[in-house]
């Protein structure tokens, strides 16, 4: 009976809400219950730390834990809720950073009480290494999803670079295991060495290829967490770790498969070299000028036509004209146009991103349309909008096999009768390739800031 | 090599949730639709904030002498806290604009 309320009965419980919680994340009906549960069974496992531990501890290490928590939570919980929806994916970066810095700290402070142990200088030494990459490496990813790092740098060889280091910080950690050392100096070598790889591993990526970095890194920290499991023979935190580590590879490989990258490609290649050397003939190709049209053009076809597809992409969220898109909509909607948006699994700055976006202005559910249901409706669509997408309506996936984005999924906006894009300027996407969409004798580019340009629609639609 | 078999041997029962988590992990992502990874990937983010119960293992485990050890203790559960908290919460926050549209 006392077992019910030991420790192992508790983190068991835990375990299973942590199952029980993804698997519910994985269904839009059941995902908000899941997390929820999850959550309940992340409070349970801490308090029961906390108030069961066995052994004498002082007061003051409790107020200190007290506080901590406290502390934590207020912050965690102002941040989480204050952020507008557009910056959501850099959030999850850094919370992630935060857990992998915490997996790093516990090792930093565990180190010297292990020594002679060498399998358990091996995990603190391995949680240190993947805690301070999987800081580091969030932290740049956060910057360059906020703007403040907005090019990749690219340092000459940067790859054999980046492998050689990464060589030298395992060498080095394998000597540190082997040799027994305790040594401290050495141990912050190693910290700021992990550190230091973090840094040099995610700024060569490009931004557009940050929510696959992110959701890597993610499961980083689950592996740092399980680590953490192993050294302390504790059952809860091997078991989250291990579960958000191997699923959160699988996401990684979910989302790269829905882009059409590789993960190869997105750490070592980049799209920037791989297509400088094999577009160079698909430049050429494309032939044709570039159609200008003004706002007033685009509202008489607006008001005029029966179905319009929006395509939202990046360009939108970054511009935040969603609340504009949404005005624009019921305004076209109540003048009898049929709208419908037209979601691109990989939208935003991250997938699925768009649908939070845009729901979070509250677009009416039947009208996101997902890719395979609205293809076949492009062809009796009389506009698409398309604000701040490229990639995602560059017919070259269908029909050019020397592009780097040929065979990826994506919607056939060059089936309508009429296309209008909104773009900035006539800069290529991030796939950094031409799209030869913008050359169709359908086409005409509306260019200019995408909230401008659509408040600029609204009020001549308006008028009318 | 020893070490290594000794250790498997002491503690088999931790190989074997390893090994099965490992694939509860892939089972519990397998088709999951695109419109999801983000909150899902959020969620899982929280979970590995379980890396706090570690933190509070330290200090709990820490000489109270020792003031290096309990001010990183101190700022390895203010870390956890927020990735749990912040992680949790974020996700709620995701998916209850999914619910609205329902």
């Amino acid at each position: 009976m006392n077992y019910l309320f030991s420790l192992e009965f508790l983190y068991l419980i835990a375990s299973i809400t942590y199952i029980l919680g993804l698997k519910m994340l994985g269904h839009p009906e059941t995902a908000r219950r899941g997390n929820l549960i999850a959550a309940a069974g992340m409070t349970l496992a801490i308090f029961g730390t906390i108030f069961l531990f066995q052994g004498e501890v002082p007061t003051l290490v409790y107020t200190l834990i007290g506080i901590a928590i406290i502390l934590g939570s207020i912050i965690g919980w102002m941040i989480a809720k204050k952020v507008p929806m557009t910056k959501m994916p850099e959030l999850v970066s850094l919370f992630n950073g935060m857990g992998g810095a915490s997996a790093a700290l516990i090792g930093l402070i565990e180190f010297e009480h292990y020594t002679g142990q060498t399998l358990s200088v091996f995990t603190i030494i391995g949680g240190v290494i993947i805690g301070s990459i999987s800081f580091s490496g969030s932290m740049i990813a956060w910057g360059k999803l906020n703007g403040s790092i907005n090019k990749p740098i690219r340092l000459p060889y940067y790859n054999i670079l980046n492998n050689l280091f990464l060589l030298a910080i395992i060498l080095f950690a394998g000597y540190m295991i082997w040799s027994n050392t305790n040594s401290q100096l050495y141990l912050y070598i190693l910290f700021f060495g992990a550190l230091a790889y973090g840094i040099l591993f995610v700024i060569p990526i490009g931004g557009a290829d940050m929510p696959v970095v992110i959701s890597l890194l993610n499961s980083f920290t689950g592996l740092a967490a399980a680590l953490g499991g192993f050294l302390y023979d504790n059952m809860v935190m091997l078991t989250g770790g291990i579960l958000v580590g191997s699923a959160g590879t699988i996401l990684t490989f979910a989302m790269c498969k829905a882009m059409n990258r590789s993960l190869f490609n997105v750490i070592f290649g980049g799209f920037g070299e791989t297509d400088l050397s094999e577009s160079k003939g698909t430049d050429s190709k494309i032939t044709g000028s570039i159609k200008k049209t003004t706002a007033s053009d685009v509202a008489i076809l607006m008001n005029y036509c029966q179905r319009l597809i929006i395509i939202p992409g990046y360009g939108l969220a970054v511009a935040q004209a969603q609340h504009a898109i949404h005005e624009l909509e019921q305004l076209l909607d109540s003048k009898g146009v049929e709208v419908k948006y037209a979601i691109h699994p990989v939208a935003g700055r991250m997938p699925g991103h768009m649908n939070v976006l845009l729901a979070e202005t509250n677009v009416a559910y039947e009208k996101l349309a997902e890719m395979e249901d609205v293809n076949p409706e492009f062809q009796n669509t009389d506009v698409v909008f398309v604000v701040g997408a490229n990639d995602v309506v560059n017919p070259a996936a269908h029909n050019d096999p020397s592009s780097p984005i040929y065979g990826m999924p994506i919607l056939d906006a060059e089936k309508a009768k009429q296309i209008i894009i909104n773009k900035r300027s006539m800069k290529p996407g991030y796939a950094g390739i031409e799209n030869e969409l913008f050359y169709n004798q359908k086409t005409s580019m509306l260019f200019g800031d995408a909230k401008e340009v659509i408040q600029d629609l609204i009020s001549e639609i308006k008028g009318m | 090599m020893n070490e290594l078999i000794d250790f498997i041997s002491t503690n088999l029962d931790m190989v074997y949730v390893v090994i099965l988590m490992i694939f509860v992990g892939i089972e519990v992502i397998g088709n999951v639709p695109a419109v999801l990874h983000t909150p899902l990937m959020s969620g899982a983010n929280a979970i590995h904030g379980v890396v706090i119960i570690g933190a509070i293992l330290v200090m709990l485990g820490a000489d109270p002498e020792n003031k290096l050890a309990l001010s990183l203790g101190f700022v390895a559960v203010i870390l956890g806290t927020l990735n749990v908290v912040g992680g949790f919460v974020v996700t709620d926050r995701m998916l209850e604009m999914f619910k609205k549209k329902k």
